[in-house]
């Protein structure tokens, strides 16, 4: 519902002066919050040039944010091949009509979907760390990998059962009176339709990975986050510093949302409808709304 | 498999898991309202109110909450010398519920608006035409109704903020996964059986979340 159409009337010239009063007050109390916390900062010093031109050095980059920007996005990378195919997997393992697989692949999907990711990234760094041959200087980067792939997986195989779902039901019918058996009918009709519904969510759920990927940094994972925060300890400059980083990744993360509005208008109406009953009904992706 | 279950009584896993849940109470009530107030915000007939609730919306989802909650304890607390209680302890615990509160308040918007899109147009329409203006057409009619059809979301929002909780970590507080790194490190021989019992605790706390939001947004839904 387009609340904004009747929610409040067409103003009058009245309701127009009233609404530019509110929104210059608006605006006055956004701008004196936002001067209140720049003053607050510049009693602290936050402001003064020093701890900002690092950043707009090429030396910091070449040596401390492009290095963790890149273990970052190269943790995430991984992380969504594997969770793709993990979902995709087990979003079949769903879907299948043998029940013992069903039951096996509902058990795995829901467990990992109610785990915190970071109690697994924790588990799987000393797992890996101790148990397996693996090197000790590798075992934080397959712990963010594994970890995100387990939980990102169970949410992506979901989103392949619930577009399945979603589908109109003469899709199916339709395939079996053509004399498809049950499971023809869900691979060559209802699943191609549900990948490409689900694609917008898919991107938005690459938010989600990225995001996460930031959780490596409480294991000792030297991603972005972690060298802004030694940069930052070390020129005395935290603030600016974390600042920068954040400002990384919310336009990395507004790209992502941007395409995915943008595809989910070129798939058009069957994209649409699907994300729209995800979104009112039972939104899994209210980590990551797309729309 | 004795010596496992002796581990319990050096550490107390329960003390642990209950600072979650303390966390994860006050930062939900927290962002509750946070995140109502910039949903009206965002439905209102105020650009500059509307353009600030999109922009909190869309930077706070973006950035990981490590980040803030890094940002909570490095730059406030660190830095800025922002302190809450004089208690240590309880400085780190309010920092981490404040970094909670901020970054669910805005799923928390998201869920009331796509709430506010189960109300269908002729509710809006009732309202203007029995002469209530913006607020009170909100506040009486609109937002109750997006509220019970946001049960569901809002149960998601509320399992996120619960797992959450356990980044809390990065702000030093003896939580639930902070326990678990040390009882790891403490007997790496049994890891598997520690984190397995970490993890059931959490499948413990979420399901029946999980389950009441979901019976809950049936029985409350309004029937249509």
């Amino acid at each position: 519902m387009s609340t904004q159409a009747v929610l409040f009337d067409v103003p009058g010239p009245k309701a127009k002066r009233r609404i530019l009063v509110f929104n210059i007050l608006g605006a006055l109390l956004v701008l004196g919050i936002l001067a209140v916390a720049v003053n607050g900062l510049a009693e602290k010093d936050q402001f003064e040039a020093a701890k900002w031109t690092p950043f707009l050095e090429w030396e910091t980059w070449r040596f401390t944010l492009l290095p963790g920007l890149l273990a970052t996005l190269r943790a995430a990378g991984v992380a969504v091949v594997t969770s793709i195919a993990f979902g995709l997997l087990f979003g079949f393992g769903r879907l299948s009509g043998l029940a013992p697989l069903r039951w096996v692949c509902n058990v795995v999907v829901e467990f990992f979907r109610a785990v915190p990711v970071l109690l697994m990234m924790i588990f799987l760094y000393q797992f890996f760390a101790k148990s397996t041959p693996m090197e000790a200087s590798q075992s934080p980067f397959w712990a963010v990998v594994v970890a995100l792939t387990l939980y990102n997986g169970s949410v992506i195989a979901e989103l392949v059962r619930s577009g399945v779902f979603g589908l109109p039901k003469g899709q199916r019918e339709a395939g079996l009176a053509i004399g498809l058996t049950p499971a023809q009918s869900l691979r060559s009709i209802e699943i191609p339709q549900a990948l490409v519904a689900m694609l917008p969510a898919l991107l938005g759920q690459f938010v989600v990975i990225l995001k996460d990927s930031a959780l490596g940094y409480i294991i000792g994972y030297t991603d972005l986050l972690a060298n802004a925060q030694r940069f930052g300890a070390g020129a005395g400059n935290m603030l600016p510093a974390l600042l920068v980083t954040a400002l990384i990744f919310i336009l990395i993360n507004m790209l992502l949302t941007f395409t995915a509005q943008r595809l989910s208008r070129l798939l058009g109406a069957r994209a649409g409808k699907l994300l729209e009953r995800e979104d009112a009904i039972d939104p899994e992706g209210v980590e990551a709304p797309v729309r | 498999m004795g010596g496992f279950f002796a581990l319990f009584e050096d550490y107390d896993v329960v003390a642990a898991f209950w600072v979650n849940i303390q966390l994860a109470f006050w930062a939900g009530i927290a962002s509750l309202v946070l995140g109502t107030i910039l949903a009206v915000m965002r439905i209102s007939p105020i650009a500059s109110l509307r353009w600030f609730g999109t922009a909190y919306v869309n930077i706070f989802r973006n950035t990981p909450l490590t980040i803030i909650m890094v940002f909570s304890v490095l730059g406030l607390w660190g830095q800025l010398q922002v302190n809450f209680s004089t208690d240590f302890n309880l400085n780190f615990f309010l920092l981490a519920v404040l970094s909670l509160s901020i970054y669910h308040a805005a799923f928390v918007c998201e869920a009331i608006r796509s709430g506010v899109n189960t109300v269908p147009l002729g509710q809006a329409e009732a309202a203007r035409s029995i002469g209530l203006s913006f607020l009170p057409a909100a506040w009486l009619i609109i937002l109750p109704q997006a509220f019970r059809g946001a049960v569901a979301p809002l149960g998601n929002v509320l399992i996120a903020l619960v797992k959450n909780t356990t980044v809390a970590a990065a702000a030093s507080v003896a939580e639930a996964s902070g326990l678990m790194k040390t009882m790891i490190e403490f007997r790496p021989d049994v890891m598997t059986q520690i984190f397995l019992t970490f993890a059931i605790g959490f499948v413990i706390i979420v399901i029946p979340i999980g389950l009441l939001t979901t019976w809950a947004s049936k029985k409350l839904a309004v029937a249509r």
